[in-house]
């Protein structure tokens, strides 16, 4: 790396200290608070709430900029409810747009989701809405607008709710931790710069110097060959994420790193920390040098508790863990984005004067062959696993996106060699009367086949013979790649943090804590694939963006199993609003969530009850990636309608 | 009067397939962007004297359509000033692949002396593997002329500020056409090696080479009326888009 900091540059990095602090030169009170917008949230508890969106200025890096608030606070007030009670919004629109609040990871009325366009028409310019709905869950949640890219400019929020029951976890301290990204930019901005330079934020792309590094370091023949494979597919391995640092300064609770957002504790105590990941696009890599963390709940549902030291929080998770910090000292939060361009930073400490040291950034992690789709075959311990093979669809190989010729299988590190792969004792399909369900599902426990759902009148649901097969729909413009095989990678600690000296968190670590939540045994699979066009920032499920798309159908209460393959180089968070995701962990485990964030080149598969009736949203949760049309709704049917459709047709 | 009837025409047609091709957004906004490219704009140290010298385009539309402007030229700047070519290009942009686009377009080239010439254009332009930016395109003009022009450019980053850019252009006539001294076969080709560094992304001072040469009956005519059939120019200028 070349990159060398200047001073202003490192100013904006780590933000100013003063935070949002209001410099009211001759304004009265009312036109301050009406101005100018304050960092760190308030807790508002109770069953009845006004909010006033509206607009106001903040500075987090030196300039007032534009910033769009709930009650003049950023983050939005972190609303504190009880399960089992009814809560009454009324929401206000100060703005001269439409705006509206969805309630992220939510069980109510699909009128209440507050997505535009599907719940509600949107909450018009100085008119209230008022929503209303009893909470039937508990733990730690999130806000934010669906309208434009309102999220990105500052309407997002914690929500807890807590228990009816008292909480198995008792603790000491309690707090709600919000991590977000700011730019100065207007988000508007951001998102037509990216269609028209879709790396203008990358500032780790590859130099002649890397590649003169790698002839000394890996030898000419051996880089010649990487480079000739990345070259060849027009993809950069740094490419981990849209938006960096480069424009974005990381907030905790509102504060810059510089600010220090601190939270305080007496040695001894234990201590919640509920992390809310509420970032337009930034995903957080998340560790307290010195203290390990013990998991408690992932988006709002209880788990069995999982000692660890790191985890990744994609965008609109939430994760809350105990801490037990025992000596007198301070320590840092730590959540340093995906691409290692910059970071968000507080400080967990018993005196207010005390901080810790903030670790450096680490080194920019490059994509690699696991990323590309092409599954088990770069890691050779895992390379000749038969577990790991039966999740490779071999009559597909060759249909991908990409000439397997132009990928030196030979000098792949497990040296593996292509051609004997594809043809000696591997069976080509499922022509060969291998079980789909029990060859892409290994850990089923039932061999009963799950029928993929088909439809004629929705392109997303075309004919198929497994899940890792790409519809038509996916060769066109918009799609840049499709992942040759997708495997699971539920235990995969996610690249750049593979070589870990401590504990990981990853999906497969974590279970529901109350056994199982709903039944294993889906009716249906549908598979979509995601899919995109970095260089001309298109994001779609199949191919086909929202714009183009049919909504997916459910019938009401039927068990289905949504199936994803990413077919893309970057991590999505994948949300579905109303009803759970139950991510099938194998051996007949599943952990409950409302956001799953899927690796590149992944293959997972959740199970979902469809017990909401609605339009409901689904898509995602990188801002400009749903902007895009990486979205579907999905509508949850009385089921006799469908069946009546089924039988008129057949 | 006939050509430009046609060209009108082809415009007409060519907007109203644009306008009637609208990409949706989420909320029933259509999303349509636009950039204005100027990739160079450059002073060219030249035999005879100094040259300024542009390549710019610009385009809106949304992810699979838009339409495309392309201008370049030169102008001497000595003695008052003359413009010595002056070409605008503008076409329909279509996506047919994930880096490629074909492009369907007309172009006129503004002779200060002779009459202007128009032409038709197919051609085909997107990154081909390496990270070549690529342009391939067929000019058809009126009397059975033709042209085909293919480009490549390629960025070189020394970091992420500092980037060369190396970039070749070449020209090839169909029929030779004597008042613009340019003959049959392989007429010019160009070259450029360019360092640019983006004090931000969209703008960007740089420094460079251009080397020009001329091929076949082009450089005879060129001879005949006493010019240098190559030239090598350093050239100074600035990158910049919207």
């Amino acid at each position: 790396m070349t990159t060398s900091f200047s001073l202003p540059r490192r100013r904006f990095v780590q933000g100013l200290a003063l935070g949002g602090t209001a410099l009211g030169l001759g304004l009265t009170p009312t036109q301050l608070f009406a101005r100018q917008g304050q960092t760190g949230a308030p807790e508002l508890r109770g069953n009845q709430f006004q909010l006033n969106i509206g607009a106001a200025d903040v500075n987090l890096t030196g300039r007032n900029r534009p910033a769009t608030l709930v009650n003049g606070s950023l983050p939005a007030p972190t609303l504190r409810w009880r399960e089992g009670e009814t809560v009454t919004l009324r929401v206000t629109n100060h703005l001269p747009e439409t705006t509206s609040i969805h309630w992220h990871g939510l069980l109510l009325p699909f009128q209440m989701d507050g997505v535009p366009g599907l719940s509600f028409d949107g909450i018009a310019p100085g008119e209230t809405f008022t929503y209303q709905f009893p909470l039937r869950q508990s733990g730690t949640y999130w806000y934010h607008s669906h309208s434009g890219f309102q999220e990105q400019s500052g309407l997002y929020g914690g929500l807890i709710i807590d228990p009816a029951e008292p909480d198995p976890h008792t603790v000491d301290r309690d707090y709600a931790v919000v991590l977000s990204d700011w730019s100065d930019q207007d988000p508007k901005r951001i998102y037509a710069t990216l269609k028209k330079l879709s790396h203008y934020y990358n500032f780790s792309e590859r130099t002649l110097f890397d590649t003169l590094r790698d002839f000394r370091e890996k030898g000419v023949v051996r880089t010649l060959k990487d480079r000739h494979m990345w070259n060849r597919m027009r993809m950069s391995e740094t490419d981990l994420a849209d938006v960096t640092g480069y424009t974005y300064s990381f907030l905790v609770n509102g504060h810059t790193p510089a600010a220090n957002w601190q939270a305080r504790f007496e040695p001894g105590e234990r201590i919640k920390l509920r992390f809310i990941n509420a970032s337009a696009m930034t995903i957080f890599d998340l560790r307290i040098p010195g203290l390990d963390m013990t998991v408690v709940a992932m988006d709002g549902q209880p788990v069995k508790p999982v000692r660890f030291h790191e985890c990744r929080l994609g965008v609109a998770e939430t994760l809350d863990v105990i801490v037990e910090p025992k000596d007198h000292r301070a320590y840092t939060l730590f959540a340093q984005t995906i691409d290692r361009s910059g970071y968000a930073r507080g400080t967990l400490t018993p005196d207010p004067s005390l901080s810790a040291e903030v670790p450096e950034l680490d080194p920019v992690p490059l994509l690699g062959h696991r990323e590309m789709g092409m599954g088990a075959m770069d890691h050779g311990a895992m390379g000749h696993d038969s577990g790991a093979m039966k999740t490779m669809d071999h009559s597909r190989m060759n249909h991908g996106g990409m000439d397997p010729g132009d990928m030196n299988h030979g000098d792949m590190s497990g040296g593996m060699d292509h051609g004997s792969m594809n043809h000696q004792g591997m069976s080509h399909g499922t022509q060969d009367g291998m079980d789909h369900s029990a060859m892409g599902h290994t850990n089923h426990d039932t061999n009963a086949a799950v029928p993929f759902a088909v439809s004629a009148d929705n392109p997303d649901l075309p004919a198929r013979q497994s899940a890792t097969e790409h519809a038509d729909s996916e060769y066109g413009p918009g799609v840049d790649m499709r992942a040759m095989s997708p495997v699971p990678m539920l235990d995969d600690p996610g690249i750049g943090l593979r070589d870990r000296d401590w504990k990981v968190l990853t999906y497969a670590d974590l279970e529901y804590a109350h056994g199982l939540p709903d039944s294993t045994q889906p009716e249906r699979e549908i598979v979509l694939h995601l899919t995109g066009n970095m260089e001309r920032y298109m994001w779609s499920f199949n191919g086909i963006p929202f714009a183009d798309a049919e909504p997916l159908e459910l019938y009401h209460n039927e068990r289905v199993r949504l199936t994803l393959v990413n077919d893309t180089m970057m991590h999505h968070p994948i949300h579905l609003h109303g009803l759970w995701s139950d991510l099938e962990l194998g051996d007949g485990r599943l952990l409950r969530k409302h956001t799953l964030l899927v690796k590149p080149g992944e293959k997972l598969s959740y199970l979902v009850r469809a017990d909401a009736l609605g339009r409901w949203a689904y898509h995602c949760h990188l801002l400009y990636h749903m902007e895009a049309g990486m979205f579907r709704e999905v509508r949850v049917v009385p089921r006799h309608q469908h069946h009546t459709d089924e039988e008129s047709r057949s | 009067m006939k050509a430009s009837m046609t060209l009108s025409g082809l415009l007409v047609a060519l907007i109203a397939v644009f306008v009637g091709t609208p990409a949706l957004a989420m909320e029933g906004v259509p999303a349509r962007f636009g950039q204005i490219l100027v990739d160079q704009l450059e002073a060219r140290d030249a035999d005879d004297g100094t040259v300024a010298a542009w390549s710019a385009n610009a385009w809106y539309g949304g992810d699979i359509n838009k339409l495309y402007f392309a201008t370049e030229g030169e102008r001497l700047m000595d003695r008052g000033g003359e413009t010595e070519s002056l070409e605008t290009r503008l076409a329909w942009s279509r996506a047919f692949a994930p880096y490629w686009d074909w492009q369907l377009g007309v172009r006129r080239d503004w002779q200060p002396d002779d009459p202007n010439r128009d032409w038709v254009s197919v051609g085909v332009m997107g990154v081909a593997p390496y990270f070549f930016e690529t342009e391939a395109n067929l000019f058809l003009g009126e009397s059975g002329h033709s042209e085909l022009r293919l480009e490549a450019e390629y960025e070189l980053l020394f970091t992420q500020r500092l980037i060369l850019t190396p970039e070749v252009e070449a020209s090839l006539y169909g029929k030779e056409d004597r008042d613009l001294g340019i003959g049959q076969g392989l007429a010019t080709v160009e070259a450029g090696l360019r360092l640019r560094y983006e004090i931000r992304r969209e703008f960007a001072p740089y420094i460079g080479v251009h080397w020009e040469k001329k091929f076949g009956d082009t450089a005879d005519f060129a001879r005949d009326h006493g010019e240098d059939t190559s030239d090598t120019m350093l050239v100074a200028g600035i990158r910049v888009w919207y």
